[in-house]
């Protein structure tokens, strides 16, 4: 299973900071969010923001990064601390 | 350069934080420390809590390498950060960062540095919710104009 996990108000939009998806082939984060969003329109725009980043593996990638069973896509919206 | 990191799930005592950076350092005539806690009111009204949330591991490794660029920048015997997650009421630290070295210039500019990183690029995310609800903060545009400030200029972020 591939780990996915929202942030910040993606993690509202998507009901839970985690959910997982059975990957049979090698899948684009573009494609990925194809998925989501066919399931759930208003978290699948919200994926597509120009300020969402994603990071696979704990590395900053762009749409077309591929995702694989066991990896963990993680999706960013703009951050804030202090 | 001697550095601590912690993301803390739990409430710290800053002061008691910062007698001991200080009680470490053999070097440095200079501290400086910055605390920041959760602001009583915003503009919704009170505030009775305040979240904060991040991407354990991938918020770490990110304010580690922002302190390697920081031990490039500035001669600094010591850095310290500590940045809660989870509920906090007002008036709870959210996150102090402390740096030391010889002469006091280096340590204002260095934790000038290390906050603005940590407000608008550091892995966090931040809600605030009074009467009006749950609402996700996102940073000011001063806080990524202040941040921009120390982009290098050729790096092109």
């Amino acid at each position: 299973m591939a780990k996915l996990l929202f942030f910040g108000r993606l993690g509202d939009l998507a009901g839970g900071i985690e959910r997982t998806l059975d990957l049979s082939q090698p899948h684009s984060v573009r494609e990925l969010i194809g998925v989501l969003e066919a399931g759930d329109p208003l978290l699948g725009s919200a994926l597509l923001e120009s300020r969402v980043r994603y990071a696979l593996g704990g590395m900053i990638v762009d749409a077309e990064a591929l995702v694989e069973q066991d990896d963990e896509l993680a999706f960013l919206p703009p951050v804030s601390g202090g | 350069m001697l550095r601590q990191v912690r993301i803390a799930e739990q409430a710290f005592d800053p002061e008691a934080e910062i007698a001991a950076f200080r009680n470490a350092l053999t070097q440095s005539g200079a501290v400086v420390t910055f605390t920041g806690q959760v602001r009583p009111s915003s503009d919704d009204g009170q505030v009775s809590t305040l979240s904060l949330q991040h991407y354990p591991g991938m918020t770490e490794r990110g304010i580690e390498a922002m302190l390697d660029d920081a031990a490039e920048r500035w001669a600094l015997e010591a850095v310290l950060v500590i940045h809660r997650v989870g509920d906090m009421a007002p008036h709870d630290p959210i996150v102090l960062v402390a740096t030391a070295s010889a002469h006091r210039r280096a340590a204002f500019e260095a934790a000038d540095y290390l906050m603005d990183y940590l407000k608008s690029r550091a892995l966090f995310w931040k809600s605030e919710t009074g009467a009006g609800g749950k609402a996700w903060i996102e940073p000011r545009d001063a806080d990524y104009a202040d941040a921009a400030r120390w982009d290098h200029p050729s790096d092109g972020r």
